[in-house]
């Protein structure tokens, strides 16, 4: 019999069992930690921090906060301050402060600030900077005197934000929102391009994970049934691309893409295009799809064959016996139970393709690039904030979708191989 | 039950034939061949099991049956219509898999409820089907549960259920009762023979365990390396054995080897090695000289003076270890130069317990002991 209250066992030398039990277990517990925590360092060291550090850049810039004492008291003094037309003391605290970045030499790093949520903005501080030791009051006037632009009300928004150096504005750059004279707003249609770049980025994805699960699941159905003997001369050539550089692989799709390369060559030659109808299949949305598609293709076999590896023949047979054709025992009883190699392979394959960058970056052209690529652009013009804040948005979003897979499918049914 | 008590005395099943199996034969290689020129009539209504150590052909003549294999020659029809063309979908079968095969993402209701699915039954009718089968099997609690939610012998019973629901005339069943530990087995055999009896299904039905066979059919095929060794009733099987082979897989059995001295009017007398003679009937040994080994169940050796049956020979036995078993006293004795003859007493009242050491004599009736090839 279980009793009512068990906290009330004791060992036969009188100890409660609870503490007994933690007391015994403890010396195992500890090993297992020792075990894992070379590991755990790695992890922190090389991914969570980096990852922290990169959430924390999208949020963070000092790059005007630092250089603006007097700016940004006077903001804090000022909360609602008119944007349309700015009083002289703003200008007066403006001025102070570019004088001082000129001194300090920092114009630079302030004017690239203001540039992000308002372009145009550097040369304008670099030249306000050079003018500002030399001005009498009003500011006011000999400010708009010097360049009408310091009246821009969209201007007046973007320093008041870059003030601190705590900002959510590179989030509303990647959404496609725009500083304009009433704050922020939706930006012009064709201006609109990281929003767009997702959904692209996503839908490609999509379409790569769905050409890779009708390539593979024949694929590892025939793994999975095959003797022993030929199956693993078939993993061989599944794992063969995982074993060549990736930069090999896509390299060889230029090769055989290209408008001179040999599937053109072999399709004039055999008289099926003309020679001024070449396609072109590379430098384009077509060579990133094929080329993802033969790079992720083994992601999605090896959950599908693991799984499939599992399914007795016997299901099969019985739902003969019972009286099922071949592909109502197809639909109903074998694809069901591959479900949840499908959904595994799925998430990891769209997964990778969301976050891709080589091969799009090498074969895509300017058609067939997708958010990543726009991420590495921004990293390499030092806008770390916006490609901090474009990578945190794909995180989100990819973390979003995993939820959902959960929700629908369940981790625990996922398997990975 | 006429037809039973019949087959008990050694005829033919009386029903017609429903299952022919004429001439097949079965290679998977192309070299070898796995099942050697097959001929098996099993009747309507009939329990007949194949029985075999593991590739004697057993399973893949079920497995022909079935469907999924076909055969390399010779034809199988049921109830007259020749089936090798025949996909397994179409042929009505029942089947009940080693490892049950239930679909493990539907539940007991929606796993019964399939194979009326797949024949286009309307859907009252087939709950009101799925209900009566679940009932036959007593398991009409567990409509909605899982697969996996079940014991191993309520898979069975579930399993069981399956393969009779669209209410087909042969059911094959492949060593269904093979994972059951021994207790829930001998339940499972009585209910599957019940079930045959009150349906009047014909049930093929595979196994290695002998005691299964003998218990559950009406006929037993003995297999070994791809041919039937005897097709016979249960008793005949037991007591009649055709071959050693057969005497040798059905039951314990003690051997004897020796020379045929003289056989007269179905009796012959058998000279072993040792030099001692013994009765025996002729089984498949006719010359004199012949080499033959005798073949006697334990049971049936006497060692009571006063229980020997008249005018046989008797042979001198050393008593060399004795187990109590429970319901039986087993002992080994050394006869014939041979240390592994046992003879089985049941423990009855006063039933005498032999001492190890003893020195005692044995005899059989001449019919127990059966001469046979060597």
């Amino acid at each position: 019999m279980i009793p009512a209250t068990p906290e009330l066992l004791k060992t036969a030398d009188g100890r409660p069992l609870r503490e007994a039990l933690v007391a015994a277990q403890a010396r195992s517990k500890r090993k297992a930690f020792l075990l894992v925590f070379p590991l755990l360092v790695f992890v922190l060291l090389t991914f969570l921090i980096p990852i922290g550090y990169m959430l924390k850049r999208s949020f963070e810039h000092d790059g005007l906060s630092k250089s603006s004492p007097t700016l940004t008291a006077w903001f804090q003094a000022n909360p609602e301050f008119d944007h349309m037309n700015p009083p002289e003391g703003a200008f007066a605290a403006l001025v102070t402060d570019l004088a001082q970045m000129q001194a300090d030499k920092n114009t630079g790093m302030a004017g690239t600030r203001i540039n992000y949520t308002v372009p145009g903005s550097i040369s304008l501080f670099k030249k306000g900077a050079r003018e500002a030791g030399d001005m009498q009051p009003p500011f006011k006037e000999a400010m708009l005197k010097l360049d009408p632009a310091w009246g821009d009300p969209a201007l007046w928004y973007g320093m008041e934000s870059a003030a601190s150096k705590w900002t959510t504005d590179f989030y509303l750059v990647a959404a496609d929102r725009k500083l304009t004279a009433t704050g922020w707003e939706r930006g012009d249609d064709k201006q609109r391009i990281y929003l767009y770049l997702f959904f692209k980025t996503f839908l490609v994805s999509g379409i790569i994970t769905l050409i890779c699960m009708l390539l593979a699941f024949p694929v590892a159905h025939l793994l999975a049934v095959l003797p022993m003997s030929k199956s693993s001369l078939l993993m061989i050539l599944v794992l063969l691309p995982f074993w060549t550089s990736l930069l090999v692989r896509t390299t060889a799709w230029m090769a055989l893409l290209q408008e001179q390369g040999i599937v053109n060559d072999a399709l004039v030659a055999l008289g099926v295009i003309s020679n001024e109808g070449r396609l072109s299949m590379m430098y384009n949305m077509t060579g990133t799809i094929v080329a993802m598609t033969h790079v992720l293709l083994p992601f999605m076999i090896l959950p599908l064959y693991s799984v499939m590896r599992v399914i007795p023949p016997s299901y099969a047979r019985a739902a003969r016996s019972l009286g099922a054709t071949s592909w109502t025992t197809f639909r109903r009883i074998y694809l069901p139970q591959t479900l949840p190699g499908i959904a595994a392979g799925s998430l990891l394959v769209f997964i990778l393709a969301v976050g891709y960058y080589i091969t799009p970056a090498l074969v895509g052209g300017a058609e067939g690039q997708l958010i990543s690529n726009l991420i590495s652009f921004h990293m390499s013009k030092s806008n770390w904030s916006l490609a901090a804040a474009l990578a945190a948005m794909l995180l989100a979003a990819i973390l979003l979708l995993y939820w959902i897979y959960d929700r629908l499918v369940g981790i625990d049914r996922l398997k990975l191989g | 039950m006429t037809q039973s008590s019949a087959q008990l005395g050694g005829t033919q099943s009386a029903g017609t034939a429903f299952v022919v199996f004429d001439h097949v034969q079965k290679s998977y290689d192309g070299v070898s061949l796995v099942v050697k020129d097959l001929n098996l009539v099993i009747g309507k209504g009939e329990f007949v099991t194949m029985l075999g150590p593991s590739g004697s052909g057993k399973t893949t003549c079920l497995m022909m049956l079935a469907g999924f294999e076909t055969a390399t020659h010779g034809e199988i029809t049921l109830d007259g219509r020749p089936i090798n063309q025949v996909p397994p979908h179409k042929r009505g079968i029942g089947m009940v898999f080693q490892n049950y095969a239930l679909f493990p993402h539907m539940t007991v209701g929606e796993n019964l409820s399939f194979p009326l699915e797949v024949r286009g039954m309307a859907r009252d009718q087939r709950e009101a089907k799925v209900k009566r089968a679940l009932d036959m099997v007593q398991m009409g609690a567990f409509l909605n549960r899982r697969p996996a939610q079940l014991s191993g012998g309520q898979q069975q019973r579930i399993a069981l259920a399956r393969a009779l629901v669209f209410d087909p005339a042969l059911v094959l069943m492949d060593e269904p009762l093979g994972a059951l530990d021994k207790q829930l087995r001998e339940h499972m055999q009585f209910e599957i023979k019940h079930l045959h009896e009150s349906l009047g299904i014909t049930v093929v039905y595979v196994t290695h365990d002998q005691g299964e066979a003998l218990t559950m059919s009406d006929r037993v095929a003995v297999f070994n390396d791809g041919r039937i060794q005897q097709l016979a009733t249960p008793q005949d099987l037991y007591e009649r054995p055709d071959n050693s082979f057969v005497a040798q897989f059905i039951g314990e059995n003690n051997r004897l080897a020796g020379v045929i001295e003289d056989i007269s009017g179905g009796r012959c007398l058998v000279r072993l090695a040792t030099g001692e003679v013994i009765d025996a009937t002729p089984v498949n040994v006719t010359t004199i000289g012949a080499k033959t080994v005798v073949s006697i169940r334990p049971e049936r050796v006497e060692f009571k003076p006063e229980m020997m049956p008249a005018g046989v020979h008797t042979i001198d036995a050393e008593v060399l270890e004795f187990i109590y078993m429970g319901d039986l006293f087993r002992t080994r004795l050394r006869v014939a130069g041979s240390d592994d003859f046992v003879i089985k007493a049941r423990n009855a009242q006063g039933q005498r317990v032999l001492v190890p050491g003893e020195k005692i004599k044995v005899g059989w009736h001449p019919q127990d002991a059966r001469a046979l090839d060597p």
